[in-house]
């Protein structure tokens, strides 16, 4: 008899999955969630994110032209980073920044060339807007950078030589190139795929309430648990589809390289996937109707994906209590997984530990979900 | 008055299908408690249909959920079969059917998709499915619409597609929760047949609940409910018994049947009183001849009264009526409305619609409609869901473009027409669309102010309509929480607040109960009195009978147009004494159906 | 006029605050993240863990890491004996950047040679690593500089001096912070704005409105003066949290400020209000507000410059409001700027919002269903 059970319920299951598939196939909005939204938000996010600054607008004002000046201020040109704008005076140049047309001030005085090499006190200004802290910094680091090796080159050009007691040599490992894409994109695909799963699950089960067709279900002899699965196997199917259309979009589209392995992150992926449409009917489940699941759904999934998945904030630099908070966010863990797979290869140890937490997670969903629904209304 | 009804039948010891015992069941929301049931107590017997009757709100698709499992008692016991509803819901979901409102049918699935869906869920053996199809398809007429989504269906081919899919595995119970709602006449009779053929044949047990007081005579045995209690119990005939030579129909002159009704209802030596197109429906208190009719009642001195069989509604409206008399001690009374005089020449065309058309992309809701109301007229616009009506009501009201054709309220078209122009027009949608966080009072004060009303005028009238509506106990309350009598009373009074000359109505009385029903019809018809131009549209052909005119539409198309008399005198169905709208419209359908075969054969 | 105007406010009002459910949709959240996302969202490091592998037995390497020991931002956490541990802490990201002082560092810098300190970063976090360097190279400067004047008596080459407008110390919390208050106004009023409609069409009222003698204009006043209400109320609070929590500078005038948040308001509730006149049943209305919320905060300048996306991508920014916001909220905020210098972020607002509050209006009416 227990024989004949089992397969009753796999009878069951499978026409429940029979029926999610027909309707996923007739609703062009649940593929078009799944598969179109993620390669349209990908491709948007994927360009538009970036914290390389290139091409910054400066402004260079050269007091009293010199040979040397021209010749430093030339460094400036032909050089992807920086669009040099010639300005006649310090006030002019200093009303652009004002006015957000340039973003730095390069000022070479009239004693430049005196002054060179003779003092530690710099005969040029430079002044960055400072409101966009992080650009600024990066700006500032260009600048440096320029300055540096004119100088080097400079110096050795009259036969001296540069007194630099310690130089700094760096090597960054795997993102040589400091291209900020190869690891924004990977954080993209958990924020976007966050999203996904929450969206077309906390749709799906409000849709049947709403239209009376949980009603007819429930009072079949189906169990919960088919239910369950019932809703979670289709849609696991298409998240993962989309999932894997992102990968190949990281791959091809923007060169990102992918040194992991395909295995890690197919199993990453599964397990993340679990726990975004895990929570996705946890809040259907509470929400019980459409209006209140999508709210919620708004509120906690996208923001905090956003800020607190390390995606582009540091989360070992945020207040201890803010980390703990982040814990409770699943994107962060495959934040560190993506980030590790694409950039770094496979760390089985990374893996394991945010594995580790996302089946936590994971297990910890379906049990409130089990609790939580119930073959009876309320 | 008549002895009380012997309404429990003969009761079984053993064998029966759903045992209630004191079952009460209360629901929480917005901090206000809605008690469903009332220690509900009563059994049902095999082999036949129990109709669970009432309006909205009074308990049925509470008691059906927790039949089939899906809701517990907060206390008492139902034993379904001989199973304890609660503990052994799985058993019971195993044995027994149930079809919830709007038949849970996935629409976005075909009709055989939601066969196979439904077999899958109910383990019905592979190789046995063919078989079980072919037979549900012949008896259903759905055969030729297998691939069809089931969204695609008709109101009525939905409602045989849910049942066919409860009855993959005949159950040995099948619950059918409001099967008729929304559904042509001729479904309807259809849905019937299919039902009693089951019970015939494999002697399943039936219970069903509706709203509609006219099929629970179709039932063997009924459960009539209203707000949680049982009213009574028993075989739809002896609930009417009793009055037996209290019901007369009376012939009236023309013109004064609104006024005469009026007065009628609040005698007290009147049970019922009912506009039944030209004639008035009146069920007394005690029993009497025709000629003691015309005695007692002073303004009857010289109508013609003829004496008519008892009703099942009557039976509901005198146990209504007892039962409001003996827990509230008051007579039950209907209130009139006062309305302005409305100045114009009667009997001129307030609302002319000529070739009315409505496409929606290659579909025509509405195929090119004519017709026209006069000032002071009640008219009706008659159809099940789907014929068109809402979609011309709305071009009427100025909510939708038309596609074709034109259209005239008052000389303007809404839709063009300057918004001042829509001042002398009152509105009353479908599901007495209110506020629902609003409290009453705010309700009215903002739909005073919409109509351009304030200070002094605005005072007076909200404090006319929580008086005449008999709101003012309810002024604080939210409108959402309100009983469905309520919020009918609630939307019409925001109708009028501007005292409109015209005013649309859509589906007015869908769902309340007959009480607030006759009050509603009340209020209309003093409105008509005092020349209101009153725009209807209902699918309950018995609602017709209020309207001066009415047209029937199918399709997108009108049927028939006429009084509620010539419309029962041209579409007489053959044999049959003092039919009814609904008996009419069946027939009409027929008619028109049997045109266009013999048409089609012609070619 | 007037009258009906200030009548559907009233019951906008009452049906968005007496539910308890959308109160606390209201409030809680966007206490709960301005105090969050206050603190989580910034790009300045803290205690980044170091590794030092110290290969040089003399006191020039000490000395110096002496320096990175005294330091706030960094944070020593392991100290190295061998190439193959380098690996394995940045692989497990166990540090962020090792230190590797070569064995002859001290010999080389007394002989007045060039002094290799190899730093290896983890560059997963490109944006990180390029921090990390900075700060390390802003250390090592400052050693130069006092080891050539101490320990050689010579000068060492002239050093930039930058100076920072607006946030002298480059202090990333400054940046964000005060877009924190775009990105929550933004959030609660599409809340209010995007169902308003669509949820009375659902309900049914939307046509018992459109029976009445109101016009289009005053239905979409009326519609509007809620989320503008909520909206300002809800800034003014996230304001008051950044400048007396996060003692973020407010030196630009207030005048300026709300202005461009009025401005603001104006425009996200005509695409609210659009959205929800597009949209047949709330649900619809809350995708399209989602989808019109997900884009507009990922490529408004919040998080990354918009000066760094692509040409197509930075023209199609151009129809965000939620990007000419940021720019006077941080402006009038840490700049201090004036109309004059603005009014290029207020005009496109406007014309956003006049634009999708016309199209709203006609839809109304004019929407096919």
């Amino acid at each position: 008899m227990t024989g004949k059970a089992a397969d009753n319920s796999r009878m069951r299951l499978a026409g429940l999955i029979r029926k999610e598939v027909y309707q996923i196939m007739r609703d062009p909005s649940a593929i078009g969630i799944a598969f179109l939204l993620p390669v349209l938000l990908l491709l948007i996010f994927g360009y538009g994110v970036s914290l390389d600054a290139e091409h910054v607008p400066v402004g260079i004002v050269v007091e009293k032209p010199s040979p040397e000046a021209t010749n430093f201020t030339s460094g400036f040109q032909n050089n992807r980073y920086f669009e040099p704008i010639a300005f006649d005076s310090i006030q002019e140049a200093e009303k652009a920044l004002m006015e957000r047309r340039v973003t730095a001030i390069v000022w070479t005085r009239n004693n430049f060339t005196k002054k060179l090499l003779s003092t530690s006190d710099s005969p040029i200004g430079v002044i960055v807007n400072g409101v966009d802290a992080n650009q600024a910094r990066i700006i500032k680091g260009y600048i440096m950078g320029v300055w540096m090796r004119w100088l080097d080159k400079f110096a050795r050009a009259q036969g001296a030589s540069l007194n630099v007691p310690v130089m700094v040599k760096k090597r960054i490992w795997f993102n040589a190139a400091v291209r900020s894409r190869n690891f924004l994109v990977p954080g993209l695909i958990a924020v976007i795929m966050t999203l996904i799963g929450g969206m077309l699950t906390s749709m799906v089960v409000a849709r049947e309430w709403e239209r009376g067709t949980m009603e007819a279900l429930l009072v079949t002899p189906v169990r919960k648990k088919e239910i369950i699965l019932g809703k979670i196997i289709p849609y696991f199917v298409l998240g993962m589809g989309g999932m894997m259309l992102s990968v190949i979009m990281t791959v091809w589209v923007f060169q990102v390289p992918f040194r992991g392995s395909f295995i890690a992150l197919t199993f990453s992926s599964a397990l993340f996937m679990l726990t975004a449409i895990g929570l996705g009917l946890i809040i259907s489940v509470a929400a019980g109707s459409q209006f209140v699941a999508g709210q919620i759904a708004i509120v906690i999934t996208f923001l905090p994906a956003f800020i607190l998945s390390g995606f582009v904030f540091d989360i070992g630099s945020m207040p201890a209590p803010i980390q703990g908070i982040t814990h409770i966010v699943a994107a962060r863990y495959f934040v560190s997984i993506l980030q590790t797979l694409f950039l770094a290869g496979d760390i089985w140890h990374i893996y394991i530990v945010n594995w580790l937490w996302l089946t936590g997670m994971a297990l910890f969903f379906f049990m409130v979900i089990r609790r939580k629904f119930h073959k009876r209304l309320q | 008055m008549p002895p009380a009804t012997e309404v429990s039948s003969e009761s079984q010891a053993q064998g029966h299908v759903i045992e209630a015992d004191q079952v009460t069941k209360t629901f929480v929301s917005a901090r206000q408690k809605i008690v469903a049931l009332d220690s509900c107590s009563f059994n049902t017997r095999p082999g036949i249909v129990t109709g669970l009757i009432g309006p909205d709100g009074s308990g049925k698709t509470t008691f059906m959920r927790i039949v089939s499992g899906l809701l517990a008692p907060d206390s008492g016991t139902v034993r379904v079969l001989g199973m304890d509803s609660v503990r052994d819901y799985l058993e019971v979901q195993a044995s027994v059917r149930y079809m919830p409102q709007r038949f849970g049918l996935y629409e976005d699935l075909s009709v055989m998709e939601n066969l196979e869906l439904y077999s899958d869920l109910l383990s019905i053996p592979k190789p046995e499915r063919p078989a079980v199809y072919e037979r549900l398809m012949k008896m259903t007429g759905l055969a030729p619409f297998t691939s069809r989504l089931a969204g695609r269906l008709s109101g009525g081919m939905k409602q045989k597609l849910g049942l066919a899919c409860t009855l993959l595995k005949p159950p040995r119970l099948l619950i059918l929760d409001e099967p008729t709602v929304g559904v042509d006449p001729v479904s309807r009779r259809e849905l019937w047949e299919i039902v009693y053929s089951q019970v015939e044949e494999r002697q399943m047990s039936v219970l069903l609940s509706t709203s509609y007081l006219d099929e629970a005579e179709r039932c063997h045995e009924v459960i009539l409910m209203h707000e949680g209690h049982v009213l009574g119990i028993g075989d739809p005939k002896g609930f009417s018994k009793p009055l037996q030579g209290h019901c007369f129909m009376l012939s009236v002159p023309h013109g004064q049947k609104r006024r005469i009704q009026a007065e009628l209802a609040n005698m007290p030596e009147v049970v019922d009183s009912l506009i039944l197109g030209e004639k008035i429906r009146l069920v007394t208190r005690d029993e009497m001849d025709a000629a003691r009719v015309r005695q007692e009642i002073g303004i009857l001195a010289s109508a013609g009264v003829e004496a008519s069989l008892p009703r099942f509604e009557d039976a509901f409206i005198w146990l209504l009526k007892k039962r409001i008399e003996e827990q509230e001690g008051r007579r039950v009374q209907f209130k009139s409305l006062e309305h302005h005089k409305v100045k114009g020449r009667p009997d001129e065309d307030i609302i002319v619609v000529k070739d009315l058309q409505r496409r929606f992309g290659d579909f025509y809701a509405v195929k090119g409609i004519s017709f026209s109301v006069k000032r002071g007229e009640i008219f009706g616009l008659l159809g099940a869901n789907g014929a068109g009506k809402t979609t011309t009501f709305r071009m009427l009201c100025g909510l939708l473009p038309a596609s074709g054709g034109t259209l005239r309220v008052a000389g303007k078209d809404l839709r063009k027409a300057r918004a001042e122009a829509r001042a002398n027009v009152g509105y009353m949608a479908q599901k007495f669309s209110l506020y629902v966080d609003l409290t009453v009072f705010q309700n009215l004060r903002f739909f005073s102010s919409a109509y351009g009303l304030s200070g002094k005028r605005q005072k007076e009238r909200i404090a006319w309509a929580l008086d005449a509506f008999e709101l003012s106990d309810m002024a604080d309350s939210n409108s959402g929480t309100l009983p469905l009598g309520f919020k009918q009373r609630l939307a019409l009074a925001a109708a009028l607040m501007h005292e409109p000359d015209i005013l649309f109505l859509d589906e007015p009385t869908s769902g309340v109960d007959p009480l607030a029903r006759r009050q509603f019809w009340a209020h209309i018809n003093s409105l008509a009195e005092a020349g209101v131009t009153i725009m209807v549209t209902t699918h309950f052909m018995e609602e017709a009978e209020y309207c001066d005119r009415v047209v029937v539409m199918k399709r997108g198309a009108i049927l028939a147009a006429g009084t509620p008399e010539e419309l029962k005198r041209r579409y007489h169905p053959p044999g049959m004494e003092n039919p009814t709208m609904e008996d009419a419209f069946i027939t009409l359908v027929e008619m028109q159906e049997q045109d266009k075969a013999t048409e089609t054969g012609q070619k | 006029m007037l009258k009906r105007i200030l009548a559907l406010t009233i019951k906008e009002f009452i049906a968005i605050l007496k539910n308890k459910k959308s109160r606390m949709v209201l409030i809680l959240p966007p206490v709960a993240q301005i105090i969050v996302f206050g603190y989580a969202a910034s790009f300045d490091l803290n205690d980044v863990k170091l590794g030092i592998y110290n290969e040089d037995p003399g006191i020039a390497s000490r000395e110096l890491i002496g320096r990175f020991e005294g330091s706030r931002t960094f944070q020593i956490t392991e100290h190295i004996s061998s190439d193959a541990q380098i690996s394995r802490l940045i692989d497990l990201q166990k540090v962020t950047a090792v230190l590797h002082f070569h064995r002859d560092f001290t010999r080389d810098i007394t002989r007045g040679k060039p002094a290799e300190l190899q730093v290896i970063l983890d560059g997963r976090n490109s944006n990180t690593a390029l921090i990390c360097l900075n700060y390390i190279q802003t250390i090592v400067a400052d050693f130069n500089r006092q080891w050539a004047l101490e320990k050689q008596g010579r000068t060492a080459p002239a050093r930039l001096k930058v100076r920072s407008w607006f946030n002298r110390m480059l202090n990333s919390h400054w940046f964000i912070i005060p877009g924190i208050v775009a990105l929550l106004t933004i959030v609660v009023t599409l809340e209010v704005t995007a169902l308003s409609v669509c949820k009375e069409r659902e309900a049914g009222t939307f046509d018992q409105l459109l029976v009445t003698p109101m016009t289009p204009f005053e239905i979409l006043v009326g519609k509007s003066l809620p989320g503008l209400v909520i909206g300002l109320v809800e800034g003014t609070f996230i304001i008051l949290v950044t400048v007396l929590w996060f003692d973020i500078p407010l030196r630009g005038s207030l005048v300026v400020l709300y202005s461009g948040l009025l401005v603001f308001l104006m425009s996200v509730i005509g695409i609210g209000i659009m959205i929800s006149s597009i949209a047949v049943t709330q649900q619809q209305g809350l995708m399209g507000a989602f989808m019109f919320l997900v884009p507009a905060v990922v490529l408004s300048g919040f998080a990354t410059p918009i000066e760094n996306m692509p040409r197509l991508v930075q023209d199609l920014t151009l129809l965000n409001p939620m990007r000419y916001i940021l720019v006077i909220v941080r402006s009038v905020f840490l700049q201090g700027a004036s109309f004059d210098l603005l009014w290029t972020q207020y005009v496109p607002m406007a014309l956003i919002g006049v634009v999708s509050l016309a199209i709203a209006g006609v839809l109304f009416r004019k929407r096919l269903y």
